[in-house]
């Protein structure tokens, strides 16, 4: 078994004064190449997780290890770092840059490894045609559907061959048709060995993933694998 | 685990998202940076304006020169006028240093008309004056029309009108009659106006024989011009006064015209730093104004700057780029400033017969100091922007 990529030991999250508690002692590891969902209800200490697993936030006590980087001894670039070259993200409100074309939005993920620009939009290319949007790349982010918008912003994320992909309600503004569409390219995604994080509070679209990870007040409740036979 | 791969933005990539970011509001970029523009247009005009109206007065000196002193009767103690003695301009030749002395004597009750048929109380502000020696040069004055007086027309009723002596007469060539002192006078000559001696353009112009003959002039000259070498002005205006009068040297005015000139200069300097101060506030307002817009903006595009902490900008790069934004912003403003203060200088110069003289180095100060302005508005829009933190930036979408 190779190291894992995501290692949480103890974790709590604590906000404000009086302290309110967000995450009340969360251990969880999840190994390279891994598929699973974080499931629970708003206010369960979800997006929380989402926020620390993803470097943007810092634990208030407990061990966070990301490839092996213990969060707590990185400064700011250091973390950014491991964001632009390990992590990519997905956001249920996309975050595309309207006045740009879909292949800049994708090139956009690659804009702070230091790779020059023309090789950007090669592999930009390359990552839009990977989720199905080859016949999309002039087109701004207006006008594509929500689905295909929500496929863009995988690219996005993908575009820089991360180790770790960090879905929040990726199917959250999709309908159902949509929604499967993007569940099936994370699918693939995972299948070529990245491993993806789905946050949600659905559990239709849980029960869809090989583990899943239930939170509820800071919590895990249910930590539950069931035997996938499509993963093989 | 391995070293970690830094997080990196290319300076080109920097460059273009600062564009990037103007290009997503023109109409507030152009608004905002308008202050800018002012300001800047404002200073740069100011100093054009002051430089063109000064390179035409140092030609014009320098056309002129600053040699020539100008020797005119004063008052004595009692303040009575005293009059220059008839030996003045003699006694100035002897004068080590002086080159050309010439001299005017005006010949009192003596006036001069279009024709017989004139009015005598209508003397249109001229007068009748003689003329002697080396008027011409010493005064640097020009002829317009015709010519100076030789031996034979001095001793005629001839005479050489001042410009303005000329155009109010309405004579445009030599060779017309005039009326002066109740004969028939011919004009010879018209002169140009000459700066450096503006008597001479409300004066006619007569020789000393005939003034001497007809007119009853005694040869009082009123006012002399005394030109030498450039070095030895000084010298010599210490020495007009007794060379002149010995027993009063205190009743003989001496002056330098050409001091009238170079005093204007200082004026306009004096003026041209009271309204680069002005457009120093203007600056600053239109910086202030670029310090708003862009704290507004990063307030707008927290979600912007999420994002791009979570594609790995670190804190530095949002700095860098809403700081990049801030001094383009104003290096814009900069630019239309500075053509809009050339323009205007232009405008200027040409409506004053000036020829258009900015320094290239204050054009190039004008687009670096909207810079520095923008760098400065932008540090605090820049930091705010950088601690921006990216969970909640994220959330607030």
């Amino acid at each position: 078994m190779s190291a894992p990529i995501i290692e949480l030991r103890g974790v709590t999250r604590t906000y404000g004064s009086p302290p309110t508690t967000a995450l009340a002692g969360i251990d969880l590891v999840i190994e390279e190449g891994e598929m699973l969902a974080i499931v629970g209800t708003s206010g369960s200490g979800k997006s929380t997780m989402l926020n620390i697993i993803g470097s943007l936030d810092q634990a208030s006590s407990g061990e966070a290890y990301i490839a092996g980087h213990d969060l707590a001894t990185l400064d700011d670039a250091q973390l950014s770092a491991l964001r632009a070259h390990t992590i990519g993200f997905i956001f249920q409100q996309f975050h595309l840059s309207d006045g740009v074309s879909a292949l800049d939005n994708v090139a956009t993920g690659l804009l702070y490894t230091g790779i020059p620009p023309r090789e950007r939009k090669e592999r930009a290319e390359v990552a839009l045609k990977r989720v199905g949007l080859g016949h999309r790349m002039g087109h701004h982010p207006r006008q594509l559907s929500g689905g295909e918008r929500q496929r863009v912003a995988i690219a996005r994320a993908v575009v820089g061959n991360p180790r770790l992909i960090l879905a929040d309600e990726p199917t959250g503004s999709l309908d159902t048709a949509s929604g499967a569409e993007v569940v099936a390219i994370l699918r693939e995604l995972n299948a070529a060995g990245t491993a993806v994080v789905v946050i949600t509070h659905d559990n239709e679209l849980a029960q869809q993933m090989p583990r899943q990870v239930r939170i509820s007040d800071g919590q895990i409740l249910a930590d539950q694998r069931k035997e996938a036979s499509w993963a093989s | 685990m391995g070293q970690l791969k830094r997080s990196k933005l290319r300076s080109g990539d920097l460059l273009s998202l600062g564009f990037h970011g103007l290009r997503a509001r023109p109409m507030r970029a152009v608004l905002s940076s308008l202050g800018i523009a002012i300001g800047i247009a404002a200073m740069i005009a100011v100093i054009g304006i002051s430089t063109s109206s000064q390179a035409l007065v140092k030609e014009k000196l320098s056309v002129l020169g600053t040699n020539m002193l100008t020797v005119s009767g004063g008052t004595d103690m009692l303040g009575q006028d005293v009059d220059l003695p008839k030996e003045s301009v003699a006694n100035i030749r002897r004068i080590p240093g002086v080159e050309h002395v010439g001299s005017i004597g005006a010949i009192d009750g003596v006036n001069i008309y279009r024709n017989d048929q004139i009015d005598a109380s209508r003397t249109g502000g001229l007068s009748v004056a003689v003329a002697d020696g080396d008027l011409l040069t010493a005064t640097g004055a020009n002829l317009m029309h015709g010519s100076w007086f030789n031996e034979a027309t001095s001793k005629f009723p001839t005479t050489v009108l001042g410009r303005t002596t000329a155009e109010r007469l309405g004579i445009q060539r030599a060779g017309s009659m005039v009326w002066l002192g109740g004969q028939q006078f011919t004009v010879v000559g018209i002169l140009d106006s000459t700066p450096l001696a503006p008597e001479l353009d409300s004066v006619a112009l007569v020789g000393e024989p005939i003034a001497r003959d007809l007119l009853g002039y005694t040869g009082t000259p009123t006012m002399i011009f005394e030109r030498s070498s450039e070095e030895r002005v000084a010298a010599v205006r210490e020495l007009l006064p007794p060379t002149i009068n010995p027993q009063a040297p205190t009743s003989v005015k001496v002056s330098r015209p050409s001091d009238a000139l170079a005093a204007k200069n200082t004026v306009d300097q004096a003026f041209t730093g009271l309204l680069v101060g002005v457009g120093s506030i203007a600056l600053l307002v239109g910086g202030i104004g670029v310090a708003n817009t862009m704290v507004i903006s990063v307030l707008e595009r927290r979600s912007e700057i999420g994002l791009r902490r979570a594609l790995g900008a670190t804190r530095r790069h949002i700095r860098l780029q809403f700081l990049f934004e801030a001094m383009l912003l104003s290096a814009l403003g900069g630019l239309a400033g500075t053509l809009l203060g050339w323009l205007v200088t232009a405008i200027a110069a040409r409506s004053n017969g000036w020829a258009v003289s900015i320094p290239p180095a204050v054009l190039f100060a004008g687009v670096l100091v909207t810079i520095a302005v923008g760098a400065l508005a932008g540090v605090l829009p820049a930091v705010r922007a950088s601690r921006t933190a990216p969970t909640a930036a994220l959330a607030s979408a």
